[in-house]
């Protein structure tokens, strides 16, 4: 049903959380008559519960929407909702490459505000044409004169004639939908082409198999044709064609700058590729689209469950939840501490707790999650002097023996902080204790941008919470990998009363070892209760001890007065110390805390 | 087969829940009260000692103990008629204990006579301290010279005498306990019960401890060594640890508190008593109003209960464990694995033992003295599974 491409026009929305972009979305669904009323549901876009109750978008959205405009023709409008967190930057930057526009969408009584910024970037970077959008007008604070001001000083952009709407009140959106049409580009394409459409986003559907977003470049996609994959070479027959609005609609075939969905009864998400290009089996396009990446997990953690025997229930839930989430990984673990469980591999630590939160929530499995790690390469020594071979590292606790390892190599990341300046000390001093070394540093208005090079080890844990504190959550945060680069480092394990505890071992620079050993052996001195003996915790780097801590014995809790009347009290009171007692784990004879995995290796700074 | 409870005996608890004063660190039933009734209660009494007596006829009952509250305010004549009835329910041990709970006041002195007429054979005293700022500060109404002029009273006219203290009280130091209690033992008779203050929520002293306005309380360690340097001092001078807070001179323990502990049953009677009874070889937990006019009135009704309820045999191994290993003499593990339905084993035992705390021989486990002042953690360490 190819679309006269001038009568096209798609984009995205681009604001902070909280800024209204749901509501918005709603609106203008709403306002066309794409959903009637009584279907209406707040967040329509957004499907999953953690999406609806966190307010971020994990899997991109999209939904098409028929408009008849001011001048008497009918188009066609297509809104990808993008995810917005640094964790999946790359899923962003290719539903900004699917469209060829943004609304920039800024709370008018809050104004301009971190995240925005790193959105807009993404929007930027895709040469976005940006119409900007004053929302929330309908609130007292509403100041339209300053946010427009800040936008053009902050952003860059022309902001004068920004549209003021209240997608409360739906004041404006007949406005947004007709500058969509007016100021937005049409997008260009070949329709007399071989197909080439992006691959935007893939899940997972259980009667449909796996369901392709996809943004139609050049060429026609229609039902029965017989498409490869480019990046996997892989072959499939397309079953059914068509588009979102939002709920799915069959159509006959897409054209040139048309975003909808495909399925051809693939069964794993894994095989489907964010940003792969997919063209016909034969006489297909010879040149992929530029920058495709296969999904790299980067951040690692164990998922144990609290109760040994729900093992099995885990695994069913990992399984399931991997058939959805190609950019997630697991292996199977085994912790002399914790039990059975799985090694995974998230894209970064908003997708580990979007994990973990799924399958507590859905699945109803309660977990202890282990510290999370990246990737090291080691380099095992060789013969006669040389390197050896390389051996990627996924858990502190299967480091090899020193003595055998020539060198480690640690991955960096590029690290792009904006923040305004009154914060900007404590984002250097924060840097800078986490071993990151600046490139640049620059200013936009009130605003300071300063770019650092940091191990991505040192980010991986509370490097965002210790961010949004000390900046009160003025600062926006992104970063790229940077690749591998020799350094320092050693495995640092943890003792308690003699026994090692390899759920809190850890990879850390000799020279920060000490530090980190004792701020280790302090905290877990406050998160294991005491015992009836002392307990020493140590740190210990190889077989030398670098720091060490004494819990003193408990030496009186015994109840004064206990008589007959006392016996049901009392024994309520054993049961619920042994329902907490259930919640530990026990290494030799201590019982630590589970919360203690975590907390354990928070730093205070 | 004999049943769970004759290890432990029969034993019954009168409960007078009235005081003259409430004292800031008590949390136990007790009320104050203007007019009061005696008659009214005693009646009370009598119907619901008729209504437990059909329940459990034939036993032979071991002991009585009217505890409180302050049953020293009780006309003489009102324990004299319970203990009449108690007679005529059940047929009684040769030696009975009836113990009376006594404030050491010289009006409550002036009816111990009048009270051994009655049938008590035993006073346990409530001195709490030996000097009068502490006992101010604990809410005391008496002075301690009253408090020796009454435990003189008491030990001319009864043969066994107990007498409670509280120690580890604000701004006490090891030394200042120490010659307290060499004192209280110079006067001690057979039995003392010594008691570290504990503060209580619901109570005034957890009030101000809540507040941060209860000062001079020892750190754990100070009480840690309290305790210790109170078991060696009471042993030295023959009055045998054999409970955790109780001493006695070999044969003087409390017997009445020895159902308790070696769990035997028991029935209570009386507003917020409780009871552990077994019928048809199922035991129950039994509670009764807490409210003394609700209790009152129900028990003219025809019953003062509140709560009855079967314990589960775990629920009741539990319970002999935790009550048991309160005395220096332990439990008896073929008991307890009849009642738990396996037996009391694992890591968590071995360790218990190879750390000094319990040891187990011929059957029989006990707490040692250094595992008794973190008796709780060595509960939950053998109950954990």
């Amino acid at each position: 049903m190819s679309t006269d491409l001038s009568k096209i026009r798609n984009f995205s929305i681009v604001a902070h959380i909280d800024h209204g972009k749901s509501t918005l979305a709603d609106r203008l669904i709403q306002e066309t008559g794409t959903v009637q009323d009584r279907d209406m549901k707040e967040q329509l876009l957004d499907s999953m519960d953690i999406e609806r109750e966190r307010g971020i978008t994990i899997k991109a959205n999209t939904v098409r929407i028929d408009y008849k405009a001011d001048d008497g023709e009918t188009y066609v409008l297509n809104l990808i909702d993008t995810p917005g967190h640094v964790d999946f930057a790359y899923e962003v930057s290719r539903s900004m490459r699917a469209v060829e526009g943004s609304l920039l969408v800024v709370d008018s009584s809050q104004g301009v505000e971190a995240q925005t910024l790193a959105n807009v970037y993404h929007a930027m970077e895709a040469d976005h044409e940006i119409v900007p959008v004053l929302n929330k007008i309908d609130l007292p604070a509403s100041d339209c004169d300053r946010v427009a001001e800040q936008i053009e000083d902050v952003i860059g952009i022309e902001a004068t004639g920004a549209i003021q709407v209240s997608a409360k009140t739906g004041q404006g959106i007949h406005e947004t939908l007709e500058s969509i049409v007016k100021d937005l580009p049409a997008p260009t394409g070949t329709l007399d082409a071989p197909l080439k459409a992006m691959l935007v986003d893939s899940w997972y559907d259980a009667y449909l198999g796996v369901i392709v977003l996809v943004r139609i470049m050049d060429g026609t996609l229609k039902k029965g044709q017989r498409v490869k994959f480019m990046s996997n070479d892989t072959l499939h027959s397309v079953d059914r064609v068509g588009v979102f609005r939002p709920e799915m609609e069959m159509v006959d075939s897409l054209g040139p700058g048309e975003i909808g969905f495909l399925t051809a009864s693939i069964k794993q998400v894994r095989d489907t590729r964010v940003g792969d290009t997919i063209t016909n089996d034969r006489n297909g396009t010879e040149v992929a689209l530029d920058g495709f990446k296969p999904a790299q997990p980067v951040v690692f953690c164990g998922l144990f469950p609290v109760d040994s025997a729900e093992f099995e229930d885990l695994r069913d839930a990992i399984d399931k939840l991997a058939l959805n989430d190609a950019s997630f990984s697991f292996e199977m673990e085994t912790s002399a501490a914790l039990g059975f469980g799985f090694r995974c591999g998230f894209l970064g630590l908003l997708h580990l707790e979007v994990i973990r939160d799924r399958i507590e929530r859905e699945y109803n499995i309660e977990l202890i999650t282990t510290a999370p790690s990246v990737i090291y390469h080691v380099y095992m020594k060789g013969k006669d002097n040389t390197v050896g071979e390389m051996i990627e590292l996924h858990n502190p606790a299967d480091m090899p023996d020193m003595s055998k390892v020539d060198h480690l190599q640690e991955p960096r990341i590029k690290a792009t902080i904006l923040v305004p300046d009154d914060y900007l000390g404590d984002v250097l001093k924060l840097c800078q204790d986490r071993r990151g070394i600046q490139l640049d540093l620059t200013y936009a208005g009130s605003r300071a941008m300063a770019v650092y090079d940091l191990p991505l080890n040192e980010v991986v844990f509370d490097f965002y919470d210790r961010l949004k504190s000390v900046t009160k959550g003025y600062a926006s945060f992104d970063y790229q990998m940077e690749g591998y680069r020799e350094d320092n480092l050693v495995k640092m394990s943890v003792l308690v009363n003699d026994e090692p505890v390899d759920a809190l071992s850890m990879m850390v620079h000799r020279d920060r070892a000490e530090q980190r050993g004792r701020a280790m052996c302090e905290k877990l001195k406050t998160l294991i209760p005491r015992h009836m003996f002392k307990i020493p915790i140590q740190a210990a780097i190889g077989g030398k001890v670098i720091a060490r801590e004494t819990l003193s014995a408990l030496r009186k809790d015994v109840t004064a007065k206990c008589y007959g009347g006392d016996a049901s009290r009392k024994r309520k009171l054993l049961d619920k110390q042994k329902a907490g007692k259930k919640k530990m784990r026990q290494f030799g004879r201590v019982d630590i805390p589970q919360e203690a995995f975590i907390s354990a290796l928070k730093m205070d700074d | 087969m004999a049943e769970d409870w004759q290890n432990g005996g029969f034993g019954l608890y009168i409960h007078w829940p009235f005081c003259q004063a409430k004292c800031p660190y008590c949390d136990f039933n007790s009320h104050v009260s203007r007019e009061i009734d005696q008659f009214r209660w005693l009646r009370a009494y009598l119907s619901e000692l008729d209504r437990v007596a059909a329940e459990t006829s034939g036993r032979v009952l071991n002991t009585v103990f009217f505890g409180g509250g302050t049953p020293s305010l009780m006309d003489p004549d009102v324990v004299a008629a319970i203990l009449e009835r108690v007679r005529r329910l059940w047929p009684t041990s040769n030696d009975m204990e009836i113990t009376l709970e006594a404030n050491p006041g010289s009006v409550e002195a002036g009816r111990f006579a009048a009270y051994r007429d009655g049938g008590v054979n035993r006073i346990s005293m409530g001195i709490q301290a030996l000097n009068d700022r502490d006992l101010q500060r604990l809410g005391r109404i008496h002075s301690v010279s009253e408090a020796k002029q009454a435990f003189e009273i008491a030990r001319k006219t009864f043969s066994r005498v107990s007498f409670d203290l509280i120690y580890a009280r604000q701004e006490q130091s090891l030394d200042d306990w120490q010659s307290e209690l060499k004192e209280a033992l110079s006067m001690a008779i057979d039995h003392l019960s010594l008691y570290q203050l504990t503060v209580e929520q619901g109570t005034a002293f957890g009030d101000r401890y809540n507040r941060g306005k209860l000062r001079g309380l020892p750190e754990d360690d100070l009480a840690a060594d309290m305790y210790e340097v109170t078991q060696a001092i009471c042993a030295d001078a023959g009055m045998l640890p054999y409970e955790v807070s109780n001493y006695a001179a070999i044969g003087s323990e409390s017997r009445h508190n020895q159902i308790y502990w070696r769990y035997g049953d028991y029935a209570g009677i009386g507003p917020g008593a409780h009871a552990r009874l077994t019928f048809e070889g199922k035991r129950h937990a039994i509670e009764n109003w807490r409210n003394p006019t609700k209790w009152l009135e129900t028990a003219e009704d025809g019953n003062g209960e509140n709560l009855r309820e079967a314990v589960s045999p775990e629920g009741q191994a539990t319970e002999l464990l935790l009550m048991g290993l309160r005395l220096s003499e332990g439990i008896d593990l073929a008991r307890y694995q009849t009642l738990a339905g396996k037996p009391l084993a694992g890591t968590r035992v071995e360790t218990l033992i190879d750390i000094g705390m319990i040891e187990v021989e011929n059957s029989c486990l006990r707490v040692l003295p250094q595992g008794r002042m973190v008796l709780n953690s060595v509960l939950s360490e053998l109950l954990v599974d």
